[in-house]
């Protein structure tokens, strides 16, 4: 950095080598270790352990579930962040403070919770067991845990946005014309849909890597609620260390593809910021 | 279009916006609400746009003769202009003034290539035509409060309105807009109310001023008329400045002293005066950049401070310099009478004699 363009805070050379390192010691090392551990099988040992029909079924699961989740929460995670940015009721702090809860909860303790819940006996499962739906041990289990866990990502990334979001612009809609379904259309969701598309993205990732909340509610049968996550837990407890990483390889890389296409999804729907 | 609003109250809360206020504005005409912030130029704005709606039950508003008292703002025939433009930021330039034209109901709504000449031709309108490509955060304040206006315009409406239009420019831009503005409505001819703060815009623009207080309406009239014969004490203090002084004399029972203003450019300035209404000062300082020749004064028998403006040709004429003595003589004063007597017609004085002879000392 030449002296004429001296920034007010000093050292930028300096964080910018710890951030370098940092990222690298915590981030990228762990994970060039799991490509390492992989490399050690052979091309038909791998194709073994990561496309074989139990592993197959258990992407099937994660994937999709974790599609429908954030999916899900986008829908009503942007419900949330609107009442709470736009309607001040009384309560409104501790219901905001509420939002942050599956953050703050350790996993575990929301899984347990929520099995208690949904379990054929519990409070909610008892009320759907009449009708022969099982909602605790099955694919809804999951869909449900991973919910619960995506929910604040989508609220803590829209509601900023929300705040920014003058009445002004409805307002002006409003005048010109519009009625209240374009307006939404129109003026309102495109200058959400980028922190939309965000909160998605951070719920989706988030879902896919949960553990901890899934594995008490979906019962963890085989070829059918067994979550990625589990299998490689239960590869490592049969010290199938090159089993397990193998798969985690292929999470990696799928996640970071899917990640990447809703980054380029994103600078898309953001295209106008530009200047 | 002329609009009329009767008897307007528009309450937030315990806080009163609006006292049962009254308007006229004839078609075709510019009128500025003036007044500072709190007064509520911007809510009875509001109101004639139909964003706002004034107390159930009070006030009436009428355009052309007709009751749109209930009638949303999409749906009165108003261009609005926000003061902070509220452009669509995911959509062009040309998307934004089109936008009006697209939401029309689909029996209504022109065809594509109408729309896009209509856009166009408000695009040279605005002196814009090669930036409807561009995204409002491409564009300079000044652009982008053309855009706005172009927006609102597209739906040909019957009323214009503009909140704080110039607000959040720099001066030079600012007075380029007001000039284009001013130009622009003589030339379509379309009723528009404007509100601001700014005293001086309101004097130059518009064809009839309507001073704005404490949810009221203090005055209506031509910028001279408001300017000149003002209507309360409130007018004459924020259009532009003035001196104040106590008047002396014997203030009617129970009141107190009554108030004296001279504008600073009816103060005049003498090194040597003979007649009997000259007063004593002391120069204190002479600022003489700018249009005018500026002296800050102290009156000498009260320490009362004078301000004072005078041509730059009379300022050197005096050769005044800060510890001189002088006179002062008021060309043009006018006296309120305060306190309980508000009220009471307004007493107005010509020139420092007929004053004193009223038996009230200056």
């Amino acid at each position: 950095m030449s002296r004429s363009h001296r920034s007010v805070i000093p050292g930028f050379g300096l964080s910018l080598g710890l951030t370098i390192t940092y990222l690298s010691l915590i981030v990228l090392l762990p994970l060039s270790a799991a490509f390492i551990k992989t490399s050690g099988l052979t091309w038909e040992e791998f194709k073994t352990a990561v496309f074989s029909p139990r592993v197959l079924a258990s992407y099937r699961i994660s994937f999709l579930a974790s599609l429908a989740a954030a999916s899900l929460n986008c829908v009503f995670g942007l419900v949330v962040a609107w009442v709470l940015v736009r309607y001040p009721f009384p309560g409104r702090r501790v219901v905001d403070a509420l939002v942050d809860l599956p953050f703050a909860l350790p996993t575990a303790v929301a899984g347990i919770a929520l099995t208690a819940l949904y379990a054929p006996n519990g409070w909610i499962g008892q009320l759907f067991e009449p009708y022969g739906i099982k909602i605790a041990f099955t694919e809804i289990g999951i869909f449900i845990a991973l919910t619960f866990i995506g929910l604040p990502f989508v609220v803590r990334t829209l509601q900023p946005i929300i705040e920014e979001l003058e009445p002004e612009f409805e307002e002006a809609s409003a005048s010109l014309g519009a009625n209240r379904w374009q307006t939404i259309s129109r003026v309102i969701f495109p200058q959400l849909l980028p922190a939309l598309i965000t909160g998605f993205a951070m719920a989706f990732a988030r879902a896919l890597g949960e553990y901890g909340s899934v594995v008490f509610i979906s019962g963890n049968m085989p070829m059918r609620t067994e979550i990625t996550p589990l299998l490689i837990i239960t590869k490592l407890e049969q010290y199938d260390y090159a089993g397990a990483t193998a798969i985690a390889v292929v999470m990696l890389i799928a996640s970071f593809a899917l990640l990447l296409i809703i980054n380029l999804l994103q600078k898309w729907s953001r295209r106008h910021h530009a200047v | 279009m002329s609009i009329i609003a009767r008897n307007i109250t528009k309450t937030f809360g315990a806080y009163t916006a609006l006292n049962d206020v009254s308007l006229d504005v004839p078609e075709g005409k510019l009128v500025a609400l003036l007044g500072p912030s709190g007064s509520g130029k911007t809510t009875l704005l509001r109101i004639i746009a139909g964003l706002e709606f004034s107390n159930p039950g009070s006030g009436r508003i009428d355009f052309h003769g007709t009751d749109v008292t209930d009638i949303p703002a999409g749906k009165r025939g108003v261009g609005f202009v926000f003061q902070h433009y509220a452009l669509f930021r995911h959509m062009t330039v040309a998307e934004n003034i089109a936008f009006g034209l697209t939401v029309q109901p689909r029996r209504e709504r022109q065809s594509t290539e109408k729309i896009q000449a209509r856009v166009k031709e408000l695009l040279k309108l605005i002196q814009l035509d090669d930036l409807g490509a561009r995204y409002p955060a491409q564009l300079s304040g000044g652009q982008r409060q053309r855009v706005a206006l172009a927006r609102a315009l597209a739906v040909q409406p019957k009323v214009l309105l503009l909140d704080e239009p110039f607000g959040a420019l720099d001066a030079r831009v600012r007075k380029e807009l007001r000039r284009w503005l001013r130009h622009f409505q003589r030339e379509i001819g379309i009723t528009t109310v404007f509100v601001t703060h700014d005293q001086e815009e309101a004097l130059e623009l518009a064809d009839q001023v309507v001073v704005m207080n404490n949810a009221k309406i203090e005055q209506v009239g031509t910028p001279q008329e408001v300017y000149d014969q003002p209507a309360s004490p409130f007018v004459i203090e924020f259009l532009g400045n003035v001196n104040r002084f106590a008047a002396l004399g014997h203030p009617l029972p129970g009141a107190g002293p009554d108030v004296i203003y001279v504008r600073p450019h009816d103060v005049d300035i003498q090194r040597h005066y003979e007649g009997e209404h000259g007063v004593r000062v002391r120069v204190q300082h002479v600022f003489s950049a700018g249009n005018y020749g500026r002296v800050a004064l102290v009156r000498l028998d009260n320490g009362d401070t004078v301000d004072a403006e005078l041509s730059r040709v009379r300022l050197t004429e005096l050769g005044l310099a800060a510890g001189d003595e002088a006179f002062v003589v008021f060309r043009h004063i006018r006296l309120f009478p305060s306190g309980a007597f508000a009220e009471r017609d307004v007493a107005d004085g010509d020139s420092t004699p007929a004053l004193v002879d009223a038996g009230k000392g200056i």
